[in-house]
């Protein structure tokens, strides 16, 4: 009756978008993080999540690297690496 | 706020879209009774690859033109089961998609009084094609369809006054917003949809692939755009123009050109940037943009 339907969206997985990071990703320090979450919240990818330092996570299957959590936080407790910098790119 | 996550990762919008960033934040203030018709553009492009859909609720992809007529639609129908209450409607485009190809069927949800929310994310040209030219592209800015030339630095027009024209059908709600104050957005958002009838909101998102500056600088740019008052947040309540954020000190529009590669045949220009200068000197007493200066002593 209609043309292409997604009926259960939720299922989805998307594109593994984190292959696209070529150069830089973010690591969390875990140091001076407040837990304002300004990171999560302008995280185009939404693929930051947790409350606070402890749990603040980035999910790098889809993280591309774009560096707008690491300029947005107040604390610079997010840097970005070089991709390749702490073993394997993840 | 919803715990149910409403816009998903693995949409592919290029790094450091804005457009990607406004669309969660918008869904995510709306919440998740809310149907959305979307027109054609990066935003249906990156966030519904067939058989994937970033989106965790009901959501149409319109045609390019006409997304505020489906939009329409739905609401009729909503009405007609007694369920429009409870739901929110959204139809959200492009510049290009609302400014020029879509305004017929825009200018007909505003004036049918439609219960919906409209969203424009403007970056300012058609980017899904290409970086073409639209009606809401910038004065000097250089894109596929407007290039710069011994004769011409850029796009000769300046930018469509949508809002205003939003305005003039009488409605109770028109606002802008910027990428650049994400709170402000969610703010913005969740006051329109407490509103009956339609709304209308410009949202100026920065795309790093046609304004040309780096992914991590989308924020920047975009705070840039208000600060200079080239890109001034005002709401109009009822016909009215009841709110814009002023700033003490308003920066040139230099430092806004200067961020981006789509402008910068202007940088040795002085005569070309005075002409943008003028433009945000006319928004600035327009909206009255200027904070009065606090007294200190
Ligand atoms: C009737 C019609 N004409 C042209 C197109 C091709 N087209 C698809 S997206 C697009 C550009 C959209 O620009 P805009 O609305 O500004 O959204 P953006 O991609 O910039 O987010 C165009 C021209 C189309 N799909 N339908
Ligand atoms: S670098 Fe960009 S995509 Fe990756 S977590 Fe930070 S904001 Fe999200
Ligand atoms: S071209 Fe621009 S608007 Fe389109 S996905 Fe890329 S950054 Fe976003
Ligand atoms: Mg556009």
């Amino acid at each position: 009756m209609f043309g292409p339907l997604i009926v259960k969206p939720a299922k989805s997985k998307g594109s593994k978008t984190g292959s696209w990071r070529v150069k830089l990703r973010p690591e969390f320090l875990k140091k001076n993080c407040i837990g304002c979450k300004l990171c999560i919240s302008v995280c185009p990818e939404a693929c930051i999540q947790g409350k606070d330092k402890e749990t603040i996570k980035i999910n790098y299957e889809y993280c591309k690297g774009c560096g707008l959590c690491s300029v947005i936080c107040p604390k610079s407790d997010i840097l970005m690496l070089e991709e390749e910098s702490k073993g394997d790119k993840k | 706020m919803d715990n149910k996550i409403l816009f998903k990762p693995g949409h592919t919008a290029c790094a450091g879209c804005a457009q990607s960033l406004a669309a969660r934040l918008v869904i995510e203030a709306a919440g998740s009774n809310t149907i959305i018709a979307n027109n054609t553009g990066c935003l249906e492009v990156f966030s519904t690859k067939f058989p994937d859909s970033a989106w965790n609720v009901p959501w149409i992809h319109s045609l390019f033109e006409n997304c505020a007529a489906v939009a329409s639609g739905i609401e009729a129908a909503l009405i007609y089961l007694g369920k429009k209450d409870a739901t929110n409607v959204i139809a959200q485009a492009g510049d290009g998609g609302t400014a020029d190809i879509g305004l017929q069927a825009l200018s007909g949800m505003l004036e049918r009084g439609h219960d919906i929310l409209y969203i424009c994310y403007d970056n300012e040209a058609y980017m899904n094609t290409g970086v073409q030219r639209s009606g809401l592209t910038p004065f000097y800015t250089n894109t596929t369809t407007s290039p710069i030339s011994a004769r011409f630095p850029g796009n000769l027009r300046p930018k469509k006054p949508m809002p205003e024209i939003a305005n003039a059908h009488g409605i109770p709600y028109v606002a802008t917003a910027s990428a650049g104050f994400p709170q402000d957005i969610q703010r913005k958002v969740k006051k329109a949809l407490s509103i009956k009838g339609p709304k209308y909101m410009q949202i100026h998102v920065p795309c790093p692939l046609g304004w040309r500056h780096e992914s991590g600088q989308t924020l920047a740019v975009a705070k840039l755009a208000v600060e200079t008052g080239l890109y001034p947040l005002i709401e109009y309540e009822n016909g009215k123009l009841s709110g814009a954020r002023k700033f003490a000190q308003l920066k040139p529009v230099e430092e806004y050109l200067k961020a981006q590669g789509r402008f910068k045949h202007l940088l040795g220009d002085p005569e070309s940037i005075k002409q943008i200068q003028a433009i945000a000197d006319n928004n600035i007493l327009k909206y009255n943009l200027k904070a009065e200066a606090q007294k200190s002593d």
